[in-house]
């Protein structure tokens, strides 16, 4: 289900634990599964799990409890706007809502073409560079202003 | 872009050069120095951890504990693995420092640990990286490599009989990794949920082994303070919390930032530093360490010096260094709604009290804010606060009630009025 290329860097993880610890790799190893096939479905979790050799509920637990794994499918690029309140005080909100018109969707919506999800976010660590948008998980784009949200939505093709 | 003045761990790094972090500008400001001369002189672990005790170093991820303390707690001769731990799973909201230390000084961290290490009989160490900063961890990853290539991690680092080995870890997306235990649980490959104390982790940690858990900042202070003395350290800040501090400043002023100042530094001197105050508006509140620490009104924040007695003194926490800065502006409702949004999202939901009480807590400030508030919903907040502070396994719940009282105790009036009127005090303007 996974590249030879995937496998290895799934590889790189899993040598960084002790031996029998390759539970560890888990949460690295399902983000490379992701970034190669773009959401984790329960059959892709599955692969994963049996590759490090754990049981499939303690994949699906990771992939349910931490935020950044897309258990459903998402458009080409998941666009997560940080709205927190340090960023909404530097323009975080007003970015989503230029965003949410620009692109007429909600969060947890993706356009029609199939090109962008949208979604909230909460704290990333970078306060200070608000507003700030995240790319397929990531990309971290800082001080994004409407023009500067044009401008990446025109890269973005 | 972050601003610096030069203090210890940005002393001499050139943040506009996008080659600071590399292991080449790193030795040419000294780096590996205190590294090299405690593997040659053979310096004991009793006297590198006495050092640290004198530097006064608290740690910096909020909690302010002794570093110097917590490494004495590590059982050393102990046989079998034992393990150090760097905390970047910075998610606190309005903190942003581990970030910009690993952006541009990698090593200064890396070194930190290998020390830690070596004081603590620790020959793996973890450094757990916030989820969202991806980049960052590659930028890690690549100091590493450039580390082992040159020897510094390995087997027989420079001859000297000590082996260490370091490895980034990636989060993906759960602020309450940033709890300690949680942050072990994280790294075993389970859901990040918070574990009983005691066991402390330096008695039972990863994997059940002797584990200390540092913060980015505090790690890569450690060759500042065992390069230039710890008592330089020390007098750097004041009595009761050594050294200087990053302060990461976010919200209303000129020049978002971080900031690294001497504790004891007046409130008033880093906002000057961050711009002042962003189109010449009034300042009303501030929250000084971060999110879960209780907000304070700028006629209390003016008088306060940005170290932990008098932060604590004006009924707040240093905490972590985040400092939101809220002008006029704001609608304190509407501010606060959206933090219990933030810990009713980010709770783990293994206590009760923590996984219904967040979600009371945002619910009823939701409905003031909407102009459905009720005229008992003050008291509410009171007893729902009561019910969850104090009484989960870790402190996100307590984190959680902070706000919530601070707001309400300092703009009680906001309440009032939205409640009673159905609309904000103040024109509510983000920015």
């Amino acid at each position: 289900m996974l590249s030879n290329e995937a496998l290895e860097k799934i590889d790189i993880e899993l040598a960084k634990y002790p031996d029998n610890r390759q539970r560890s790799a888990i949460m690295s190893a399902l983000r490379i599964a992701q970034s190669e096939k773009g959401w984790l479905s329960h059959e892709l979790v599955g692969y994963v799990a049996d590759y490090l050799k754990i049981p499939p509920v303690q994949a699906l637990e990771v992939a349910t409890f931490y935020g950044m794994y897309n258990l459903k499918p998402v458009g080409k690029y998941k666009l997560t706007v940080c709205t927190n309140l340090p960023c909404a005080l530097s323009g975080g909100v007003d970015a989503a809502l230029y965003l949410k018109e620009r692109l007429g969707v909600g969060f947890n919506e993706t356009t029609a073409d199939g090109m962008y999800t949208l979604k909230e976010g909460e704290c990333m660590g970078a306060c200070g560079d608000a507003p700030v948008i995240l790319v397929n998980n990531h990309k971290m784009c800082s001080f994004m202003t409407t023009e500067a949200i044009e401008k990446k939505l025109a890269e973005l093709q | 872009m972050a601003i610096y003045q030069s203090g210890v761990i940005f002393e001499n790094v050139d943040t506009k050069n996008p080659d600071c972090w590399t292991l080449d500008s790193y030795l040419n400001r000294g780096g590996y120095t205190a590294l090299k001369k405690i593997l040659n002189e053979k310096i004991t672990q009793e006297s590198i951890i006495a050092d640290m005790k004198t530097s006064g170093l608290r740690g910096r991820g909020g909690a302010g504990f002794p570093t110097g303390l917590k490494w004495s707690f590590m059982p050393r001769t102990l046989e079998g693995q034992k393990y150090i731990v760097c905390n970047s799973d910075e998610g606190e909201p309005g903190t942003f420092k581990d970030r910009d230390i690993m952006a541009f000084n990698p090593h200064s961290l890396i070194e930190g640990m290998i020390i830690a290490g070596y004081s603590i009989s620790a020959s793996v160490g973890y450094n757990y990286i916030h989820g969202e900063i991806f980049e960052i961890y590659e930028r890690f990853e690549a100091a590493l490599s450039e580390a082992r290539e040159a020897g510094f991690l390995g087997k027989d680092i420079q001859g000297s009989g000590f082996d260490f080995e370091l490895y980034a870890h990636h989060g993906y997306g759960a602020y309450i990794c940033g709890e300690e235990t949680a942050l072990l649980d994280s790294l075993e490959g389970k859901k990040g949920q918070p574990r009983f104390k005691p066991p402390f982790p330096a008695s039972y940690g990863l994997y059940g082994r002797p584990t200390t858990i540092n913060n980015t900042e505090s790690l890569a202070s450690v060759p500042f303070i065992l390069r230039d003395g710890a008592q330089v350290f020390q007098d750097k800040g004041v009595p009761n919390g050594g050294g200087t501090k990053l302060f990461s400043v976010s919200g209303h002023v000129n020049r978002p930032g971080n900031y690294e100042i001497p504790l004891g530094t007046p409130f008033t001197k880093l906002l000057e530093m961050a711009g002042g105050m962003r189109d010449g508006k009034k300042l009303k509140a501030v929250i000084p360490g971060g999110s879960s620490a209780p907000l304070l009104p700028a006629s209390i924040m003016l008088e306060c010096n940005m170290d932990f007695d008098s932060i604590a003194k004006a009924g707040s926490m240093l905490g972590s260094g985040g400092v939101i800065i809220m002008n006029e502006d704001v609608c304190m409702v509407k501010a606060l709604e959206r933090l219990a949004y933030f810990y009713h999202e980010e709770s783990c939901g293994q206590c009760t009290p923590c996984r219904e009480g967040t979600g009371w807590l945002y619910e009823i400030i939701h409905r003031i804010e909407n102009g459905e508030g009720r005229i008992n919903d003050l008291e509410l907040l009171d007893s729902i606060g009561n019910q969850m502070a104090g009484r989960t396994i870790c402190a996100l719940a307590d984190a959680a009630v902070f706000p919530v009282r601070s707001f309400i105790k300092h703009f009680r009036d906001e309440f009032e009025y939205h409640i009673e009127h159905k609309k904000c005090m103040v024109s509510h303007k983000w920015c």
